[in-house]
């Protein structure tokens, strides 16, 4: 859907919440999923929040943040701790939650967006810190009516990384491809599983208005509830014609926080009525302060893998693919190292090759399986043999097909499942044999094509396909056929 | 320092508490007492001496990320004020 023009600059900055792929919770050694878990079973007295315990830091959580934020090109103050955000909420089991408020981890990042028309849009990033992730509430209505909530505590204490962009983005559009660039990263990564829909990954928006030109931002609106990337960009949508029209009828915007509504296709005011936050933030006087020493950082630092966007640009330039095909093959990432283990022995000449059959068939196969690209059950030296059995002819295009078929489901080198199926060519001896066997049953087609019918070649093509049950090479019996007709 | 009765009332409403009338006034005076305590602090020449997060000689404190039992689910919800199957049950907090 595109905007329809105004005479307003759109402006909006994007708060993003991954949980951290680590195995235990944050402060404590319960497991940090939650999904599928029955309820209040990965909860102990730390994450509980019983009186005389002592929260004691995960360090995979704090590096996997660290090397995220050093992937976002940010800034490491060599000191940094955590505070006490104070509300009460029965989502808290403490009446506080364990967050960073003015010294966090890191500062001072960017993504570099790439826009739909080609052009390339920096957004800032003000900060990645690390937090703990609340229970979860169900809100339910009793028989009688009355209305009540149920806790479950498993997600209370999970590692939760929040990315704050600077306000810099000017249209939903840009929002959803930086949130879309966002995720491919923290996969990319491996710091997070970053998926909306299993709750691992959220958005917050904020969005404001203003003249184009004026000096100031206008007053801003916070959106929340948005589960999908497709309802970030339907919610931030609906808030620019919301605000246009207000700002048109010379209304003032109300500064407040909005929910999506999904079904309805609008926002609503939530919490209007409530005070501006207050949250008195103090240091957590039960971590000691974390200072990462300037080696750790450097270490992490070349372990930043090369980020899917640096990937497909050198996948256009090295090996000659289409920046569709290059996009496509850039993620997930296990797909574009598959790709270049395959190049490795298949040489880069057969980049088109490889590239055609992982988004092809292999893709298909992976779909059909259910299977993510991770999990793949073929190794880059089957598709780099599968290629050069192509190559040489031993397999045409289908009886290729049907074997990476097998080797799919069964395992095993190319060569072997092609003889199994017994689709091997007929060996060229074989072939010449039954080629003059062809000629002579089809006098006709001959006498066709000794009188300048250079068609009359296919019924003698067809014929010998037949007879090796399709597993010649169609294009190599016709060459074969021409020069056996013009010899004799 | 004296804290108003419109900050005493504030912060119990952040805090989720009832006053009545006389804890109001006894809170005013007491947490005024203890603001006093903290501008006596405040009066120290601090010049040069670089704030502080924490009050012990530490820093880096981590545990690796291993997983360990937690607890079975009917010691997590043996203090719940009320309970709905396994899970804890709560007034509702928002309309
Ligand atoms: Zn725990």
């Amino acid at each position: 859907m595109s905007q329809p023009a105004t005479a307003y600059e759109v402006v909006i900055g994007l708060e993003v919440h991954a949980q951290v792929a680590t195995a235990s919770k944050m402060f404590c050694p319960c497991p940090a999923t939650y999904a599928g878990a029955a309820p209040n079973t990965h909860v102990c007295p730390i994450c509980l929040g019983m009186p005389g315990v002592l929260p004691v830091m995960n360090r995979d959580a704090v590096e996997k943040t660290l090397l995220f934020a050093l992937a976002l090109g940010c800034t490491i103050p060599h000191d940094s701790k955590f505070d006490r955000k104070n509300y009460p909420y029965p989502d808290l089991m403490k009446g506080y939650q364990i967050s960073q408020y003015d010294m966090p981890f890191s500062v001072n990042g960017h993504l570099d967006v790439d826009l739909p028309d080609g052009t390339v849009k920096r957004v800032g990033v003000t900060r990645v810190h690390l937090e703990e992730d609340t229970a979860m509430l169900r809100h339910e209505s009793g028989a009688g009516g009355e209305r009540y909530s149920v806790v479950d505590v498993n997600r209370a204490g999970s590692p939760l990384m929040e990315i704050v962009s600077e306000p810099d983005m000017r249209s939903p559009e840009e929002a959803r491809r930086y949130l879309e660039m966002l995720r491919e990263i923290l996969r990319y990564t491996g710091v997070s599983r970053a998926n909306m829909e299993e709750g691992n990954f959220r958005c917050d928006a904020n969005i404001s208005l203003r003249r184009f030109g004026a000096p100031q931002y206008g007053t801003k609106v916070e959106i929340k509830n948005m589960n999908s990337f497709r309802s970030v960009q339907m919610a931030l949508e609906y808030e620019v014609r919301r605000q246009s029209e207000m700002l048109d009828r010379g209304e003032q915007i109300t500064q407040e926080t909005r929910g999506w509504l999904e079904a309805e296709r609008r926002t609503v005011s939530q919490r209007s009525k409530e005070q501006a936050h207050d949250y008195r933030y103090f240091p957590e006087p039960d971590l000691p302060p974390v200072r990462p020493a300037a080696a750790w950082i450097e270490q992490l630092r070349v372990t930043v893998p090369e980020l899917p966007q640096t990937k497909r640009h050198r996948f256009v330039e090295q090996y000659g693919l289409s920046a569709y095909d290059a996009n496509l093959l850039s993620t997930p990432r296990a797909r574009a190292e598959f790709f270049e283990q395959t190049i490795a022995i298949a040489g880069a000449a057969r980049a088109k090759q490889v590239s055609n059959w992982l988004l092809g068939d292999i893709a298909r196969l992976q779909n059909a399986h259910g299977q993510e690209f991770e999990h793949i059950t073929i190794a880059p030296a089957q598709v780099a043999e599968l290629i050069d059995l192509v190559e040489r002819r031993v397999l045409n295009s289908t009886t290729a097909k049907a074997v990476l078929e097998r080797i799919y489901t069964s395992g095993g080198s190319p060569t072997a499942a092609a003889s199994d199926l017994g689709l091997v060519s007929a060996p060229a001896a074989g072939l010449d044999a039954l080629l003059a066997t062809v000629i002579a049953a089809n006098p006709r087609a001959v006498t066709d094509f000794r009188g300048g019918k250079a068609n009359a070649v296919q019924a003698l093509v067809g014929a010998v396909m037949r007879e090796t049950r399709g597993t010649a090479d169609a294009a190599q019996v016709r060459e074969l056929l021409l020069e056996k007709l013009a010899r004799d | 320092m004296s804290l108003s009765r419109e900050e005493v009332l504030h912060i119990a409403q952040l805090a989720r508490i009832g006053l009545t009338d006389a804890d109001v006034q006894k809170f005013q005076e007491q947490l005024s007492h203890i603001l006093d305590q903290f501008a006596a602090l405040r009066r120290i020449d601090t010049t040069g001496v670089p704030p502080t997060t924490f009050a012990l000689p530490l820093e880096n404190v981590w545990r690796e990320d291993i997983v360990q039992p937690s607890l079975p689910v009917e010691d997590v919800l043996a203090n719940a004020p009320a309970r709905e199957g396994d899970f804890i049950r709560v007034r509702r907090v928002l309309e």
